[in-house]
Parts: C-alpha cells; sequence; structure tokens
C-alpha cells in the first residue's frame, strides 16, 4: 500500500506544483535572461568558479538572490528568503542555512553541484553521490523525526512527506522543503534555483540550470533525425514512465517516441505495461533502468521478446538506475547515455 | 441450497434417525450448476485468448489456434510477432489464471471445512506473511540475474515454513485437534513474520514498489515455464482435497460426531491442510498474493450448489478458474495496454461480497 501512497503523493504534488510553476517559469525566465552571454556550459561540478566570475546584473526580481551570494558569509544579508515548495507552502528561511540535513538523492546532488557542500551536515542512506556526501542511516522513505532532530539541522530538505514529517520538524523551529518527484524538465530546473535561493547560492542554482540546459540542448543538437520509439523499463513487472515524465522529456530530446504514452490516462507519468502490448509496440530501443532489474541477456530471453526490433538489433541498454531515476545535474551523463545509444541505432 | 435435496446414499450416516438432521446434504451439483460452470469457464477462456492489449482480431486468434492443432493447415494472417504473441504471452497468461484461481478456489474451500470457518482462505495459517516475507528476502538480497529465479523459490520455502511455524506453534498450545487454536497460532506467526518482513522492507526502501507488486499478486509475466512449475504441485495437492471431500463433509456436521463415526479428525486436518497450504505456496511463488478467490468463488459455489464438500470442491476449481481468468482478463483491458493489479480487481468484487457472505454466514455454518 505504501507503494501507493507514494504514487499518489507524487502525482498529487506534481499537479500542486505544475500549477505554480507558470509562475516559477516566468521567475526564472526573468532570472536567466542577463546570463544568456557570461553562461559557459562548463562542468557542473565547478560551480563556484563559474559563479565568481559571474556579473549580477539580475536582481531585480524575487525575494533575494544578490550577485554575491556565494561562499561563506557574503550571502547573509540576502536572507531572509521565502521559497514555495513542492506543498505550496511558502517556506520563509530568515537566515542563510548552516546545517541542512538532505532526505533526497536528487537534491543532495543539486546542493553539491551549487557548492553548498559546506553546509550538508547529514544526508540520507539512498544519496550516494556525490561520495564526500555525509551518508547517514536516515531514510527518507520512512523519516524518523527524532533522529533527523538530533542532528541539530536548521533546513531540512526532503523529496517526500510520509505524514507528519514537515509538520514535526517545523514544530521544533527547523525549516523544511519538501520537493516532490518532478513532472518535467523545466520543473527540475526550478529546483535548482529553489535551492540554491534556500541555501544562498542564489546564483549558482540559477547557473546550474543555465549550464544544465545548455548541455542538453547541446547533446539534442547532435541526436540524428530517426523516428525511434523506445521503451523505458523500471521493473520486471513491466512499470515505464511517459514522455510526460522528466525522463520522457530527456528521450525526447533526441526526437525518441515513448511507446507508454497511450498506456496513461490517468496522468501519473509511471503507468505499469501489458507485455503483449510492449511486444506488440515493437521499440525499436529498450532501455533498463531498473535497480537490480533484469540484464539484457534476461530481457532477451523473455518468451515472446526475441521478435521485437530492439532485441534483434542488439539495443537493449542498461541505464543506472541511481542516475535516470534522479533530476540532479548528472542528468546530462543520462543524456550522454541516451544520445550514445540512438547514435548506435541509427 | 436451492440445489435438490436427496438422501445421500454414499454419506455416513450415523442412523436412521439423521433424516432431519442438517447432515442431509446434496452430495451431487445440479447438472444444470455444472453445466453453467464449465461454459462460464469456457466461455472467459476463450474471451481471455481473443481479447488483450494487442488486437489481434477474434477470428485471426481462432484461425491461428485451429493451426495449432496437429493436422489442420490453415493460415491465420498473424505475423511472427503477432503469433509470439498469442502462444508465448497470452495462452500460458490465461492458462497461468485459469491454474492459480482453481487452486487458490479449492484450497479455500478445504480451509473452510477443515477449520469450519467460513471466513478462512488460503492465505491463512501464516502461508501468505511467509511468503511475503520469502520473496522480500529475495527481492533484496537476490542479485540481478538471481532474482527472477529466487523470488519464486523463497516465497514457496516461506509459505511452506509460515504454515510449519504455526502447525507447530499450534500443536504445542493443545495438539492440533482445535482448530481454533491452530487459527490463533497463524495470527501470531502472520505477525511475527510480517514484522520481519515490514523491518527489511524498510532497511531497503529502494525495492518497495518491486516488493508491493509481488503482494499484490500479478500475472503480468505469465510463461509456460512458470506453469510447468506450478503444475506438480498443484495436481497434487488438488487430488489430495479431492481424495478427502467426503470426510470433509462428515467434519463438517461436527468434531464430536465426526470421531464418533471413527474418523481420525486429526489425521483428516493435517492431510488437508498440507495439501491445500502446498498448493497455494506454489500457487504463490508464481503469481503473489492474490487475494479473495478463495473466499468468494467457495461462497459463491456453496450458495448456487449447495453445502456438501461433494459439490463444493470439484465446483470451486472450475468456478475459481473462471473467476481469476475473468479477474486478469478485467486487470489487463480495463486500461489497457497499461495494467491494474490483479489483486486490485479481485478485491473490488470481494469485498462487496463479503458483506454478503457475513449477512448470510448463518446459512454458512
Amino acid at each position: 500500500m505504501r507503494c501507493n501512497l507514494i504514487t499518489y503523493l507524487t502525482s498529487a504534488g506534481v499537479r500542486r506544483r505544475l500549477l505554480t510553476a507558470i509562475g516559477a517559469t516566468a521567475l526564472l525566465a526573468s532570472a536567466c535572461a542577463g546570463e544568456d552571454a557570461d553562461a559557459p556550459a562548463d562542468d557542473v561540478e565547478v560551480e563556484d568558479d563559474d559563479i565568481d566570475d559571474a556579473p549580477d546584473g539580475d536582481d531585480a526580481d524575487v525575494d533575494a538572490d544578490d550577485g554575491d551570494a556565494d561562499d561563506g558569509d557574503a550571502g547573509a544579508e540576502d536572507f531572509p528568503v521565502t521559497v514555495t515548495d513542492a506543498r505550496g507552502v511558502d517556506v520563509e528561511i530568515a537566515e542563510r542555512p548552516e546545517r541542512i540535513v538532505s532526505l533526497s538523492p536528487t537534491h543532495t546532488e543539486i546542493l553539491f553541484a551549487i557548492g553548498a557542500d559546506d553546509q550538508v551536515i547529514a544526508v540520507d542512506d539512498q544519496s550516494d553521490y556525490p561520495d564526500e556526501a555525509p551518508m547517514t542511516d536516515l531514510s527518507g522513505f520512512e523519516p524518523n523525526i527524532e533522529a533527523i532532530a538530533d542532528e541539530d539541522p536548521d533546513l531540512v530538505i526532503a523529496g517526500f512527506d510520509p505524514g507528519e514529517m514537515a509538520d514535526g520538524l517545523e514544530g521544533l523551529g527547523i525549516d523544511v522543503l519538501i520537493f516532490d518527484t518532478v513532472g518535467s524538465l523545466e520543473e527540475a530546473l526550478d529546483d535548482y534555483e529553489a535551492t540554491g535561493r534556500a541555501t544562498g547560492h542564489a546564483e549558482a542554482g540559477e547557473q546550474l540550470a543555465a549550464d544544465t540546459m545548455d548541455q542538453l540542448e547541446a547533446l539534442a543538437e547532435e541526436a540524428p533525425d530517426e523516428p525511434l520509439t523506445y521503451y523505458h523499463e523500471l521493473d520486471e513487472f513491466l512499470y515505464t514512465s511517459t514522455s510526460q515524465t522528466f525522463i520522457g522529456e530527456v528521450y525526447g530530446l533526441f526526437g525518441l517516441e515513448n511507446i507508454a504514452d497511450a498506456a496513461d490516462e490517468d496522468g501519473s507519468g509511471f503507468p505499469q505495461l501489458s507485455e503483449e502490448y510492449i511486444v506488440e509496440e515493437d521499440p525499436d530501443l529498450i532501455f533498463l533502468a531498473g535497480a537490480g532489474s533484469s540484464t539484457p541477456d534476461e530481457v532477451a530471453d523473455r518468451p515472446g521478446w526475441d521478435t521485437i526490433t530492439a532485441v534483434q538489433d542488439g539495443n537493449l541498454i542498461e541505464v543506472d538506475a541511481s542516475i535516470s531515476s534522479r533530476w540532479g545535474p548528472r542528468i546530462v551523463q543520462f543524456a550522454e547515455t541516451v544520445r550514445d545509444a540512438v547514435d548506435d541505432a541509427a | 441450497m436451492t440445489g435438490p435435496r436427496s438422501r445421500p446414499a454414499d454419506a455416513p450416516t450415523p442412523g436412521s434417525g439423521a433424516s432431519a438432521r442438517p447432515l442431509l446434504r446434496a452430495t451431487r451439483a445440479h447438472p444444470a450448476v455444472v453445466l453453467g460452470a464449465v461454459a462460464g469457464l469456457v466461455v472467459v477462456v476463450l474471451a481471455g485468448t481473443m481479447i488483450g492489449a494487442a488486437e489481434l482480431g477474434a477470428m485471426a486468434v481462432a484461425r491461428e489456434l485451429l493451426s495449432g492443432i496437429p493436422g489442420i493447415e490453415v493460415d491465420s494472417g498473424l505475423s511472427e510477432r503477432q503469433q509470439a504473441i498469442l502462444w508465448q504471452l497470452r495462452l500460458p497468461r490465461v492458462a497461468l489464471g485459469a491454474l492459480v484461481g482453481a487452486v487458490l478456489a479449492i484450497s479455500g474451500a478445504a480451509y473452510q471445512g477443515v477449520f469450519r470457518n467460513p471466513l478462512a482462505d488460503p492465505y491463512l495459517l501464516g502461508v501468505a506473511a511467509g511468503a511475503g516475507l520469502g520473496a522480500t528476502i529475495a527481492v533484496v538480497y537476490g542479485t540481478g540475474s538471481l532474482a527472477g529465479v529466487v523470488v519464486p523459490v523463497l516465497a514457496f520455502v516461506g509459505a511452506l515454513v509460515g504454515v510449519g511455524l504455526t502447525y507447530v506453534l499450534g500443536r504445542a498450545v493443545t495438539g492440533v485437534r482445535s482448530a481454533t487454536t491452530l487459527i490463533l497460532a497463524g495470527v501470531a506467526v502472520a505477525a511475527f513474520l510480517t514484522a520481519i518482513q515490514t523491518y527489511l522492507q524498510q532497511q531497503n526502501a529502494d525495492v518497495l514498489r518491486e516488493v508491493w507488486t509481488w503482494i499484490l499478486g500479478s500475472l503480468t509475466r505469465a510463461s509456460w515455464g512458470q506453469i510447468g512449475l506450478l503444475l506438480p504441485y498443484t495436481a497434487v495437492s488438488v487430488l489430495v482435497i479431492l481424495l478427502h471431500r467426503r470426510l470433509l463433509d462428515v467434519l463438517a456436521v461436527g468434531e464430536e460426531e465426526a470421531r464418533t463415526l471413527g474418523v481420525r479428525t486429526g489425521q483428516v486436518r493435517l492431510t488437508v491442510i498440507i495439501a491445500a497450504s502446498l498448493g497455494t505456496a506454489a500457487a504463490v511463488a508464481v503469481s503473489g498474493l492474490i487475494g479473495f478467490v478463495g473466499i468468494i468463488v467457495p461462497h459463491t459455489v456453496r450458495l448456487l450448489a449447495g453445502t456438501s464438500y461433494r459439490v463444493i470442491l470439484p465446483l470451486s476449481i472450475v468456478a475459481g478458474a473462471a473467476f481469476l481468468v475473468l479477474a486478469d482478463l478485467l486487470a489487463r483491458t480495463v486500461a489497457s495496454p497499461a495494467e491494474l493489479p490483479i489483486g486490485v480487481v479481485t478485491a473490488f468484487f470481494g469485498a462487496p461480497f463479503f458483506a454478503v457472505v457475513l449477512r448470510t454466514s448463518r446459512r454458512l455454518t
């Protein structure tokens, strides 16, 4: 039942978030507008250097994202900031957080990419990237309020609230940001921005969003025009993601068509497909993106699957689930995997 | 009870005065009921074969099936891929649904007879909890290439361990004679095993969905190989239960009465429990925990055809097979090409039915 709960919360959250996305998009557009010229598409992990050089001519918009917001105490004067999270709650953060707990692997990656690493004191048991992230046995799925509070954080970032976690922590005077699974790349970039603003790295967050978009677009330009179809397998029960997810959007960059779209009338974005439908649709590419799911050989051995083009052509691609299921900056690596697969198949 | 009441010629009768007692049951189902059940099974199996997410066309499927009969050569017009869909995906799924439905239904009926409890189901006595724990261990610790093979094996082992623990615990208290003690032991064992399973799940949140998908039950990855694995266990299980159909009728009269008649109730109970658990464990291993079949089907049969186990058991096989094939047909076509968890479909029909069972339970016990 709990997985249903997660799915339900995720989809409900996505819908809520879509409502606020219009406003956030306008915000992002204005925030990035001044930086087009000086946003080198560098490796996202050397963010601080980029930021130091970046001029700060675009501070006309929101709560606080002044240019010097970078290292140490420099960002202190930007606070308080107000960040709207996936719950739709306006969270006011009075001071630059110095003791951040991240219960969301995606946001752990974002925090380290925007140079907030010194502020992160603990991350959950699934936050396995980057290596220097201070992994603990805190759980993001079954969060224990006492254990989290015991880290004495001033900001908790989570990907999911199973119940009363946010209320409980807020009752202890701890700021909480809940970021649900995003429904699109744009919302993913919003997350970079919001994470940046919440932690005193507003510029870096915007920069990361811009760089990531640039890199994705650069990759997409190399893509051939072949109209290939694909199936993205999440597990051996044939759960998949449609094109209406951030995962699907990455494939969409390369003009790939998702076979699962017809199956997703309820809009969850993650339907379970009928096996015979997959075989009938005959995808050109099959991406295996489940943690501990089937290997290409096992998929090829499934009854009936030997008639699928992807199997016959050997286009079964294993994708690192810890990359493709997260919408942090490593989404660029996922896009590279997809591009390579498309190149091979074309 | 709508069936004809006739004096059972071959039923054990405690005396001539018995004609007024509830022991008097129809021991043969009314031919119309049998015919209806079999016809229903044939219809849903045909529907299940014709209809699916891939649109093959009913006539093309019929021709393809004909061409599968040796000596008949018909061109179905199906492509090689469509043939693979029919023979390797759809047919095994229909067959697996029938097999699992049949064994769950007859096991449910057997449990209800053994425990004289209308709410007993095949997952009683720690079967479900044990299988769930086994599958969770397999999903959590099984590595990629092994997981698919290990899940059914460990689920099977877990189910048998669950029943075994229940039996040992129940026996340790009062001996196996008291059905209530055994059920209570099952509750304790199930709670304990579920606690371990939940702990493992919590420690490995990344596999949550896989575990839950399995627990909700699924025929999505049916194959002839699974049917081959399942068949021997179900055959033995069904056969043993059927051989005890008359003794279950005697047990239904009452523990004391049965013993007076020279029935070794403890032994009968144990044999039937082992057989039903074996069949259930095998079914659970390949299909997960598909709920409600074991309750809905025997009770429907009871309401329509009579209360003798000589009627209920064989009819439950047919009706259970038909019910699950139909439920699976709905599961894979209602949201086509997406799937619904089959447990959702069976529970959707099962839960309201439960209310009916409760309302009429005076007639059932």
